[in-house]
């Protein structure tokens, strides 16, 4: 399926999960937030959260600031 | 016998330091000191920084994943023991502050938030409109919010009637380094709320720390003073400084301004020579 992430295309297989996305683009932060389609995806929901085509995803992780 | 001056002075410091807790959000903390990471040149030096400020609350902000930092900051920040107090940085409207805000408590597993919503990328001053809105919603959301905002005391009252847990007012712009640009604003608005007010942004150096204590803000933040500075571990423990000699300057009571002299050895006895 063909969905944007972090405002780029992206190809994702069929099935893919926010919980397959995270560990895809963010395997190296353990705070992770991920947020699909203007709404917060709970960390609790990521593995039962199955993307669709044409999501719009942000994945997002700690750096530093004021 | 020549007398040791750290041991003389150690029990007031001590008295001082268990006498005279900040408290925000429920939370109690020694510090008076809030650290932000941004602009930081390296892990060691924020290492250093933090640890030389004393710092108890540390700043960070979420981006992209491919733009942020490896997860070693983190790793920084978890080993001085700080708590994390995640910003909105770079938002413009009250429904991306919201989400952001709520994106940072999933991240960081912490509902507390510097909320900041800024006008323009110009000045960074904060847009008043949609601070106040953004700090309802997530108040009413349950987040801790510490709003950083004008130094305006109408729209500081505002936004700690709507239950914001500390009111953060700017010196001056975000990194201009100005210091405080308006004192009175500044001594109205600590008159104006009941919950903490904290001096966020402005700050340049040492006397504009301790210059906002002295004008009754409960704590200082500041990020660029120390990150941008030559030697940010020593700016830090400057700021540290500055902070508490500004808070006991504050605490002591300052002599009234006067125009003219006073004499502090009495006229009593002096000599005809």
């Amino acid at each position: 399926m063909q969905v944007t992430v972090n405002g780029a295309p992206a190809e994702l297989a069929q099935d893919a999960t926010v919980a397959d996305l995270v560990a895809e683009r963010a395997g190296g932060h353990d705070r992770v937030a991920v947020a699909r389609n203007g709404d917060v995806v709970p960390r609790s929901s990521w593995g039962q959260t199955r993307l669709t085509d044409g999501d719009a995803l942000e994945v997002l992780a700690p750096t530093a600031g004021g | 016998m020549q007398k040791d001056l750290t041991t003389e002075l150690a029990p007031a410091l001590a008295r001082e330091e268990a006498g005279d807790p900040f408290t925000v959000g429920g939370e109690t903390f020694t510090s008076r000191l809030l650290l932000g990471t941004g602009g930081v040149p390296s892990l060691e030096a924020l290492e250093a920084s933090v640890r030389a400020s004393g710092t108890q609350l540390v700043t960070v902000a979420l981006r992209r994943v491919e733009a942020s930092a490896t997860g070693s900051m983190m790793a920084v920040l978890d080993r001085c023991g700080v708590r994390l107090l995640p910003n909105t940085a770079g938002c413009h409207t009250a429904r991306e502050a919201v989400l952001t805000a709520r994106l940072a408590r999933e991240a960081f597993g912490t509902d507390w938030v510097k909320l900041e919503v800024i006008g323009d990328e110009h000045t960074l001053l904060p847009d008043a409109v949609e601070l106040l809105d953004a700090a309802e919603q997530l108040v009413s959301e349950g987040f801790t919010v510490l709003a950083y905002t004008n130094d305006d005391p109408i729209l500081g009252r505002r936004l700690a009637d709507v239950g914001c847990a500390a009111v953060m007012p700017l010196g001056s712009p975000i990194g201009s380094g100005l210091g405080i640009r308006n004192p009175h604003n500044i001594a109205l608005l600590r008159e104006a709320v009941q919950v903490p007010v904290v001096l966020d942004a402005g700050i340049g150096t040492a006397s504009d720390a301790a210059q906002a204590m002295e004008l009754g803000c409960d704590a200082v933040l500041l990020a660029s003073a120390v990150t941008r500075a030559r030697d940010p571990e020593r700016m830090a423990l400057a700021m540290r400084q500055a902070v508490e000699g500004g808070r006991l300057a504050k605490l002591a009571g300052r002599i009234p301004r006067r125009w003219h002299a006073e004499a502090s050895t009495s006229f009593a006895g002096l000599p005809e020579l």
